[in-house]
Parts: C-alpha cells; sequence; structure tokens
C-alpha cells in the first residue's frame, strides 16, 4: 500500500507538470522554445505513465488511465509547485528549473534503488532530466543576466514560487519507510546538492536568492492550490464526460 | 513457421522502417532489445527511446502487421525500461545511413550532414523529435537535425 502512494507521487509530479507545460504548445514565445517546452512536457507524460503502469501493477484492479483520469482533486499527491499555472515565459522556466534540478538529484538516486522497475525507470527518467536541467537553467542565466526588464520578471518569478520548494525535501511516514528499505529516497538529504545547483545558476544569473519565508505544505495528504482543480477539469474532461469512450 | 526460429523474426524486424526516421529499421535504432521462444510464443522485447516518444505506439503496431502478414500470429510484444535506451547502441554503418539521410549521428559535437562541416551552432536542445536537436552550419549554412546522445 506504502509502495503504492510512494510510486503515485512520483507519477503525479510528472503528470501535472506535463499537463501544465502543454499548455505552452502552439503558444510559445519562439518556434523553438514551443517546441522544447513541448517535447519536455512529452518527456514528463511517457515518465507520467511508466510510473503510472507499475501503480497499476501493484494495486492490481486499476489501470494507469484510471489513475490519471478517474481519481479526484484530493486524491492527487503531486508536488504543489507542480500545479503551478504558468503565468509568463520566466513564471514557467523559474518553476521548471527548480523541479527538474529535484528531479536530477532525485532520480540519480532514485536510480540505485532496491525495487527494480523503480530504478528502471529512475534511470531512463534522469537521461531526459538532464536536458530539461540544462535547457531551464539556461534560460534562468539568459533572463537574469539579461535585460533590466527581464532581470526584474525573472527575479519576481522565482521570489513567488519560491514558498513551494519547501515540498521537494519533506519526509512524511511513508517516504521514511520506503526510504529505509532501500526502495525510496531521503529527500532531505537532496538540500544540499539542489541548494548548491540553484545558488550557482542564480550567482550566474545575478539573481538574489530570496529570503527564507513560510514554505507550503500539504501535497503528501492530497491537499493542494487551487490550480489543481481547473487543470483536472482540463485533463480529465473527455474520459469523465464519456466514460470509457474508444479511439 | 511455429518453429521458434528467433532469426528469422529478426530478419523480418529489420524491415520494419522506424515510423519517424524510415531510413533505418527498429532493429538499427536498437529498440528490439531480445526475442526469444517460450512456451509456444516469441517474446520480443522493446524498450522506448525516450519515454514519451509517440513512435513507441507506432511501430508496435508496424511490428504486429509486418509479423502478422508473414503468418506470425504466436507473438508477444513486451515493454523494457532497463537499461535504459542508449545512442551508443547505435552501429557506424546506422549512423552512416542517418547521415546520408540528412541527420547528423550521435556524436559529442554535432557535425553538418551536408558538407561535414564540424563548425556548426546549436539552435534548439530540442528538435522535430525527441531524439534530436535542432543546428546550422557556419560553413554551408544549411539548417540540420542532430542525433542527441544519450
Amino acid at each position: 500500500m506504502n509502495l503504492l502512494n510512494y510510486t503515485l507521487r512520483i507519477a503525479d509530479s510528472s503528470l501535472i507538470s506535463a499537463q501544465r507545460l502543454s499548455e505552452w504548445c502552439s503558444k510559445g514565445p519562439t518556434l523553438e522554445e514551443d517546441i522544447a517546452l513541448s517535447n519536455i512536457s512529452l518527456d514528463l507524460f511517457g515518465q507520467a505513465n511508466g510510473f503510472l503502469e507499475y501503480a497499476s501493477e501493484i494495486d492490481g484492479s486499476k489501470s494507469a488511465d484510471d489513475f490519471a483520469f478517474k481519481r479526484n482533486e484530493r486524491e492527487f499527491y503531486n508536488l504543489k509547485i507542480t500545479e503551478q499555472e504558468n503565468g509568463h515565459f520566466g513564471d514557467t522556466i523559474a518553476r521548471l528549473f527548480f523541479c527538474s534540478a529535484f528531479n536530477f538529484l532525485f532520480y540519480t538516486e532514485l536510480s540505485k534503488s532496491k525495487d527494480e522497475t523503480l530504478s528502471a525507470l529512475a534511470a531512463k527518467s534522469l537521461k531526459e532530466v538532464k536536458y530539461h536541467l540544462k535547457h531551464s537553467k539556461s534560460w534562468m542565466i539568459r533572463l537574469g543576466d539579461g535585460t533590466e526588464e527581464s532581470k526584474l520578471k525573472i527575479q519576481e518569478s522565482l521570489n513567488s514560487i519560491w514558498q513551494f520548494t519547501g515540498e521537494f525535501f519533506e519526509m512524511d511516514k511513508i517516504d521514511i519507510e520506503i526510504s529505509d528499505s532501500g526502495i525510496g529516497v531521503n529527500n532531505t538529504s537532496l538540500k544540499e546538492e539542489w541548494n548548491k545547483i540553484v545558488n550557482d545558476t542564480l550567482d550566474q544569473a545575478k539573481l538574489t536568492r530570496p529570503e527564507d519565508m513560510y514554505m507550503q505544505t500539504g501535497s503528501k495528504k492530497g491537499l493542494h492550490t487551487e490550480c489543481l482543480g481547473h487543470l483536472l477539469s482540463e485533463m480529465q474532461y473527455l474520459p469523465r464526460a464519456y466514460p470509457d469512450a474508444k479511439w | 513457421m511455429q518453429n521458434g526460429n528467433t532469426n528469422k523474426i529478426w530478419e523480418l524486424l529489420n524491415t520494419v522502417p522506424d515510423p519517424e526516421i524510415p531510413a533505418i529499421s527498429v532493429v538499427e535504432l536498437g529498440v528490439i532489445r531480445n526475442v526469444i521462444f517460450q512456451e509456444n510464443s516469441f517474446i520480443i522485447s522493446i524498450t522506448p527511446t525516450y519515454s514519451g516518444c509517440p513512435a513507441v505506439k507506432a511501430f508496435q503496431d508496424d511490428i504486429k502487421i509486418c509479423l502478422k502478414e508473414n503468418g506470425i500470429e504466436n507473438f508477444e510484444l513486451k515493454i523494457v525500461y532497463s537499461p535504459a535506451w542508449t545512442t551508443d547502441w547505435m552501429t557506424e554503418e546506422t549512423k552512416e545511413k542517418l547521415r546520408k539521410y540528412g541527420i547528423s549521428p550521435p556524436s559529442e559535437k554535432a557535425i553538418c550532414p551536408q558538407c561535414n562541416s564540424k563548425s556548426t551552432t546549436l539552435v534548439s536542445e530540442f528538435g522535430a523529435t525527441a531524439c534530436k536537436s535542432f543546428h546550422k552550419c557556419n560553413d554551408c549554412l544549411e539548417p540540420f537535425e542532430h542525433f542527441k546522445c544519450i
């Protein structure tokens, strides 16, 4: 049961990030960026699919699609940062950068998991996430060390998304149990490396690291911001309106 | 064709083109990991190039059609994730096919497939498919795609 929950947490963060990023498709600031964000979204959908298939295998009765399309808001365990709205391009880049830096460290550790499926999916995801980190990092630097306007905007973006970065390193009972058994990751131990990546990038981008502040929490219990419900209503519309529709 | 000859299966699979890069087959792409004959059925293990690659679904369908057209009904396709697909599995011969097709094959530095120039500029890490990045040649000025090393 705990392994199912743990797998769903990973799957949900990928799925919701993917759905959110896909909203950029056809609306990117340039053609190349449109393609880049859509490709990153596609990678994340693929990763979500792998983890949801595994969740389905553990569960034994629900399919991957059931998990994606037939759960309500309170039954999703994605990190709150992943559901935040795209805002302007800088807002999306700041969110993507923080998430990619975390995913990079998380999958590096998870690829050593004793659980063969989780370690295989993590090793696969890691290869893709490296590109996401490289891409979002280069944009952080370009925007921060760009024009006066771009610097102002990206600084505001990172100030406002910062409150959602605390959840990356939280450990609840399930995390501790799965991590202690050699299957899961000790998220707290990733904080130092994550800070290093973030500080190094912000230095290069000539941006200021936000002061420590109140950190959002709750997604591990299925508590979310108002953004998730709106996202799900669009993502789940078709299977909800036409149950069991086939192509 | 029910005698468990896996070589024949490999031969047939080698005729199935990659749906997005038809110059090479799914075998040459390296996505067919294994073919075994077990309990009267061929089990074909496939690994995706990228997790979300839409071609995975397409080439599964193409493989099914190809095998059925050749009278093989007793097979099963299985998706495997480990070891994760890598461009290292591509042979020199396959790389040459890609280059002739106009795609710069996987290498540290993207080389122009038109004029072989090493002086090229990255336009975008992300190209028309998940597996390619987008570049420009500084000598012949032609834009081109490069197969990313992963």
